[in-house]
């Protein structure tokens, strides 16, 4: 007892559960977060729940086995099921189905004693599409301009044929999408971002009463260089659209509907039933590659979430910009220079204070003062032209970094003072005894001594600013912003535009998605891939501070 | 027996008062007759940390230029503070209150018109612990150029050479000079120091207890590079060693809880002090 046994199994107690807890909150995620990436088999049944009026009902099914869950007898005979009186639990299945456009829901949960005659036919095709969510069925045929295209009938090979030629014909589908998009995205973006800056100019020069014929000349002069590029584009995308959608497929559903598909439609298709482990790991690996690299499709409950991605990560830069040299440079003044009283001492309490408010009462702040004062004035001094429509008066990047280095400052200031108050007096001494002053000592050796402590401030800074949502939904985030702040288009960095966060995103799909059962696994992927990013952005500011610590590493005095 | 013999000290007059350097020079040191002139001149010298804590009392003192003088005295009798006030150091500790006259070269260093980076670069000083930059070797010795805005290679390589080898460190480090200064032992630690101090070229060199926190081997190198020194500094040291005042110093002075005991040449302290006070201390009868 004198040796504080209890005390330091109490000490490894709390550590273990601490340790238990983050690693069981990562597994949690990634569990259910990247499992959803797993091309599964999928399976044909037969489903007959029992109905009230005793007639038989029996569906054909085919589809995802999602997850299994018992509920009690009660619940299901509440929803209208004639249960068994005998029988106090039932398991029952959640089942992806797909075919949104012809059943109406993608998702069912079915009672597993009544699912029967439970198969996998190699030959089911599961397909994700551009809208309607994912497809399960057979492929009938193929049609091209609307006529079936006849395939050498050699009667054992003909689906491996016909699934070859589909290949084919998805993969030239694909190609031509993509040249769709460049066009779409990037060049006709391009033209656009030029007419509205024209727009502007011109606009610019009637506000400022500068004009002349020459310059409207000029101005109609490049818009029709415009137009005329414009146009060219436009004839290119409707021959582009005209040959991709030269081909469909005509699918077997699951309740023996025949549906037509464009190949224009699909994202991807593949036959889980008859894949091996490594082609089924291909096709992880491609799914999960899109979901870090893609735009999200289908109100972000498929696609992939880049954009929310390079917004968190653009912001959380912006506000280490913002916040470092500011914090520094006040904690700097605080320890240094300020005659150390009362004012100082209240000062100091007042930002530590700071720290504790919530922070949507910063974004409330950043809405009524940056936004709306700051971002006003900013707009009727520089981009009158503009007006009414807002540049800077309305949320964005710039503002919501702002916001969150407001947030953060207090973490940055009172790291960097403690800093500072640990290098030890000797080493000022011995600086000044040189004929240092106070700023060159400053400058020359405490401010670099002191830098691990300022990078500790950053960390914490960044924690704290990648995983905060609640001011971002008032200054900036918005549900679906796919153009991204950095681009190619001067001036490069647009500060004023929104932007997706992760953050933001997990709520969004989470709590405001029209399909929940389609939008959960995503949460999870979502929340997992915004930990690595926050621990990214950590890890490489440790990194940094310990590189300096070796450098400056503090004398033993 | 404290309390006594500093009301002692208090009524009696001083016999430091007005010590007439080259007469004490002229007959108890080995200079071969050349005249010596003062450096540092302190007149009526009182310091104050607050209100009611006067850690100097009336000190007059006259530096001998281009000769060591040692401070000794007991713990917390002011030494070290009597020489903060030679580059002004004290001028750091908040509330401190200096009155009287100090003058370098005859000019009075607490006048409004001093720069006091100028005055601390034309007084270096040695602290008792080393505390190099956690730099480069040689940036540590560049440290004090660069600050002077010198900024050519040659000449920091030039100035870095002299000084180190003045120090008695060159042939240590001159393969290692871009490692950092932190890795080297504390007596080279003290030395890096020292050689920094000299690189801006200083007029005076005040060594606060510069070997205390050494081993006696570096404590030797310390010495001899004092003794190697003197030819071209004033140089001011305090230590609470008496042995080592009696081996480095050509004068010594005596000092108790404020007071400036007696000042004299290092032979006479160590042979035949004229105060009891400075007898007792030096033969062990105090802590």
């Amino acid at each position: 007892m004198r040796r504080g046994t209890p005390w330091v199994w109490l000490n490894a107690g709390a550590v273990a559960i601490s340790i238990v807890m983050v690693i069981g909150l990562l597994i949690l995620l990634t569990v259910r977060g990247m499992s959803h990436f797993w091309p599964r088999d999928v399976m044909q049944a037969n489903y007959a729940p029992p109905t009230s009026t005793g007639e038989l009902l029996s569906t054909q099914v085919i589809g995802e086995f999602v997850e299994s869950e018992i509920v009690v007898a009660a619940q299901i005979a509440s929803s209208g099921i004639p249960v068994d009186e005998t029988q106090d639990f039932y398991e029952r299945q959640l089942l992806k189905l797909g075919n949104r456009d012809l059943t109406g829901a993608d998702f069912t949960w079915a009672l597993s004693d009544f699912v029967t005659d439970v198969e996998y036919p190699a030959q089911i095709v599961a397909m994700e599409r551009r809208e309607w969510g994912n497809f399960y069925g057979f492929l009938e045929s193929i049609r091209e301009n609307g006529e079936p295209i006849v395939l050498q009938d050699d009667a054992l090979e003909v689906e491996a044929n016909r699934w070859l030629e589909f290949n084919l014909r998805l993969e030239r589908a694909l190609n031509i999408r993509d040249d769709i998009y460049v066009i779409e995205n990037q060049e006709i973006g391009l033209i656009n971002y030029a007419m509205e800056r024209l727009r502007l100019r011109e606009r610019r020069l009637e506000l400022d009463g500068d004009e002349s014929p020459e310059a409207a000349a000029e101005i109609a002069a490049s818009r029709e260089e415009l137009d005329t590029e414009y146009a060219i584009l436009q004839t290119q995308l409707i021959t582009l659209y005209e040959t991709v959608n030269r081909d469909s497929a005509i699918f077997l559903a699951a309740n023996g509907q025949e549906i037509e598909i464009a190949f224009a439609d699909i994202v991807r298709a593949y036959k889980p039933n008859q894949m091996g482990l490594f082609s089924k790991l291909l096709t992880y690996f491609s799914k999960l590659g899109e979901f870090m690299t893609a735009e999200p499709r289908e109100a972000n409950t498929e696609g992939g979430i880049f954009p929310a991605i390079f917004g968190t990560v653009m912001m959380v830069m912006l506000m280490s910009v913002f916040v470092t040299p500011f914090g520094v440079v006040a904690a700097v003044y605080l320890r240094e220079y300020a005659r150390q009283g009362f004012v100082t001492r209240a000062i100091r309490i007042a930002v530590n204070n700071l720290a504790g408010v919530p922070s949507i009462v910063y974004g409330v702040f950043g809405l009524g003062f940056f936004i709306y004062i700051v971002g006003a004035e900013i707009d009727q001094m520089f981009y009158p032209e503009a007006l009414p429509a807002p540049t800077f008066g309305t949320p964005g990047l710039l503002w919501a970094s702002l916001t969150l280095a407001l947030l953060t400052v207090p973490v940055v200031i009172v790291a960097t003072e403690e800093g500072l108050a640990r290098i030890p007096r000797s080493v000022r001494e011995g600086s000044l005894a040189l004929g240092a002053t106070k700023f060159e000592t400053l400058w020359r050796v405490v401010l670099p001594m002191a830098s691990p402590a300022m990078m500790t401030g950053l960390i914490l800074a960044v924690a704290r600013a990648a995983g905060e949502v609640a001011p971002l939904m008032l200054v900036g985030v918005v549900k679906l912003a796919p153009s991204l702040p950095l681009d190619g288009n001067y001036p490069y960095l647009h500060l004023e535009q929104k932007f997706m966060h992760l953050g933001f995103h997990i709520y969004d799909v989470g709590f405001q998605s029209p399909n929940i059962e389609a939008a959960r696994p995503l949460v999870f992927a979502t929340a997992l891939l915004l930990v690595i990013v926050i621990a990214g952005l950590n890890l490489t500011a440790v990194a940094l501070r310990n590189h300096l610590r070796e450098k400056y590493k503090a004398l033993d005095v | 027996m404290n309390d006594m013999s500093s009301e002692q000290v208090k009524e009696a007059p001083s016999p430091t008062r007005k010590v007439d350097v080259s007469a004490v020079l002229g007959d108890k040191t080995k200079t071969g007759g050349e005249t010596l002139s003062s450096c540092i001149d302190i007149e009526n010298l009182n310091l104050f940390y607050s209100k009611d804590k006067q850690a100097l009392i009336d000190i007059n003192l006259t530096i001998p230029k281009q000769r060591v003088t040692a401070f000794i005295g007991p713990s917390g009798c002011g030494k070290s503070s009597l020489l903060r006030c030679f580059n002004r150091m004290n001028d750091l500790v908040d509330d401190c209150v200096i009155e009287g006259l100090v003058s370098l070269d005859g000019s009075d260093i607490y006048q409004k018109s001093i720069d006091v980076a100028d005055l601390r670069r034309r007084v270096g000083m040695v602290f008792q612990k080393p505390n190099p930059f956690p730099k480069s070797i040689y940036e540590n010795v560049a440290y004090g150029l660069r600050i002077q805005g010198i900024n050519s290679k040659r000449v920091l390589d030039e100035a870095v050479e002299k000084s180190l080898k003045a120090a008695a460190l060159w042939d240590e480090v001159k393969d290692r000079l871009h490692d950092s200064a932190l890795g080297m032992s504390g007596g080279q630690q003290q030395r890096l120091v020292i050689a920094r101090t000299i690189a801006v070229e200083p007029e005076v060199l005040l060594l606060d207890e510069p070997a205390s926190a050494l081993d006696p081997i570096s404590t030797l190198k310390i010495e001899e590079l004092i003794n190697e020194l003197k030819t071209d500094y004033t140089i001011v040291i305090v230590t609470h060693n008496m042995q080592q005042a009696a081996r480095v110093s050509d004068f010594t002075a005596f000092m108790y809880m404020g007071n400036m005991v007696e000042f004299d040449s290092t032979n006479s302290i160590f042979t035949n002090p004229r105060q009891k006070q400075t007898e007792d201390y030096i033969t062990g009868r105090y802590g």
